[in-house]
């Protein structure tokens, strides 16, 4: 872990600086969907608090979808990606700082809006705390688990449902667990058990993922 | 022994010697089903406190069993054959693939319809039930996969790598579902909790799973006996088959 590491980081970095629209759009989805399920469900004040961790998760589950098919994308198509499979350095450092970036783009964004539709949703200021914590931790396994599914589509036809039909199963206990956290926390419950089960699969996730991701990479570009 | 089974890893030499064991596990599959039959719906006793409505119990446990079971034979193949790069591993998984997804939409169905008569709804967010739903979309996903992919090798390949990610997060998803339903819901029916079974009712059972294993062998052998006609059809061995005449054509 070293040089290719930040240099790949700060690649994808500038070039979504470039092109400020791709992350800004995942963003807006994540903000649209939350905002959509009280016109779905009513506005009845304590139905919204209850489903509030849920709502946010799924939002959060839904853009990181929705952004993961660009994650190899575009490297795959001018080449770019065959050139960082024959490199010097081990793909996994590309792969983790290409998921490091996903991260940083998407999930972070999100995880740092999230307080303010929990507010919509008339979440407490603690409950708001414990599912900002949530995010942070759970939000990266989304991509970690994600770059997977989105090195296995690569260049496949239909790959964004496909996608999501692969990795949206997967991503089933980070779901229970992040909405979980905050759920126990409106109701009193200490949430230090759910976000220790997060950090539990952030760890199983960055071993199994980028693993996952470097294989079907090499399939893919075979 | 180990030499046989090397040459049997060819889909050459594994097709003929397929294609005569698949009329025998047929057979077993039939046998063991009218005899599980029997005993369930008329050896076993009524139940207690659930009535007749139990015996769908001969049809469900044993669906449910293969279903898990043989996700992790497809992910064990997907592994051998990424591992050492044999051919017939692949197709083995992409034939166990949907009589995996079979067996689960059976549980999943039979679940429903039993629970209808016990639980008074045909669904509920038991965690059983859940993760059943969860390793049904698993098995689509992993079969949409591949069929999505049309190189033969790539697809095997990518296939393997989804079903190992997959099996790693069976159990996780089993036990966050439980985790999650047990606090959400407070306490289900449970089937855990029912009296202990009349020794009737469990020879039936059993011998509907062997039932199942019998059939998921035949079926999983057949399938692949197509696969393997499929892949091989400019092969001239296949030329040289019955059954071939028609791939090949």
């Amino acid at each position: 872990m070293g040089r290719a590491f930040l240099l790949v980081v700060r690649r994808e970095l500038r070039l979504a600086l470039r092109r400020k629209g791709d992350a800004l759009n995942v963003l807006v989805f994540f903000v649209v969907v939350a905002s959509l399920f009280p016109f779905g469900v009513g506005p009845e004040p304590n139905q919204l608090r209850a489903m509030a961790a849920g709502v946010v998760w799924i939002a959060a589950l839904l853009a990181a979808v929705l952004s993961l098919p660009r994650l190899f994308a575009a490297d795959h198509a001018d080449g770019t990606l065959e050139q960082m499979l024959v490199a010097p350095h081990p793909l996994v450092e590309v792969v983790l700082a290409k998921t490091a970036a996903h991260w940083l783009l998407t999930g972070l964004p999100l995880t740092l809006v999230s307080p303010v539709i929990a507010l919509q949703y008339g979440v407490p200021a603690d409950a708001q705390l414990v599912l900002l914590a949530s995010l942070l931790v759970g939000t990266p396994v989304l991509s970690l688990v994600g770059a997977a599914g989105a090195a296995l589509t690569l260049g496949v036809r239909g790959g964004g449902a496909l996608l999501a039909l692969l990795v949206l199963p997967l991503f089933v206990p980070v779901l229970i667990f992040g909405a979980g956290a905050v759920g126990a926390s409106l109701i009193g419950i200490k949430p230090d058990a759910y976000l220790s089960l997060l950090g539990a699969f952030l760890a199983v996730s960055s071993l199994v993922g980028p693993w996952a991701a470097c294989a079907a990479l090499r399939v893919a570009l075979d | 022994m180990s030499s046989e089974l090397f040459r049997l890893a060819s889909p050459q030499a594994f097709f003929p010697v397929a294609g005569k064991v698949i009329p025998w596990f047929g057979a077993l599959a039939a046998a063991l089903a009218a005899a599980g039959l029997y005993v369930g719906f008329v050896v076993a006793p009524t139940d207690a406190t659930q009535g007749e409505a139990y015996r769908i119990i001969f049809l469900h446990v044993p669906a449910a069993w293969m279903s898990m079971f043989l996700y992790c034979v497809m992910a064990g193949w997907a592994g051998v054959g990424l591992a050492l790069n044999t051919r017939l591993s692949g197709m083995m998984a992409s034939a166990i693939a949907p009589t995996g997804a079979m067996f689960t939409f059976v549980a999943l169905w039979s679940g429903a319809l039993w629970g209808r008569p016990t639980w008074g709804a045909y669904w509920v967010w038991d965690a059983r039930l859940t993760s059943e739903l969860v390793l049904l979309f698993l098995y689509l996903g992993f079969i949409a996969l591949k069929e999505a992919i049309p190189d033969p090798v790539r697809a095997d390949r990518a296939g393997a790598i989804l079903a190992l990610v997959g099996v790693v997060n069976v159990p996780i998803i089993y036990f966050s579902v439980q985790w999650w339903n047990t606090l959400h819901q407070g306490a289900s029916v449970s089937l855990t909790r029912a009296p202990s079974m009349a020794r009737a009712m469990l020879a039936g059972m059993l011998l509907m799973a062997l039932a199942a294993w019998m059939y998921s062998i035949a079926t999983a052998l057949a399938r692949v006996r197509r696969i393997i006609l499929e892949r091989e059809r400019d092969a001239e061995w296949v030329r040289l088959t019955k059954e071939g005449v028609g791939a090949a054509a």
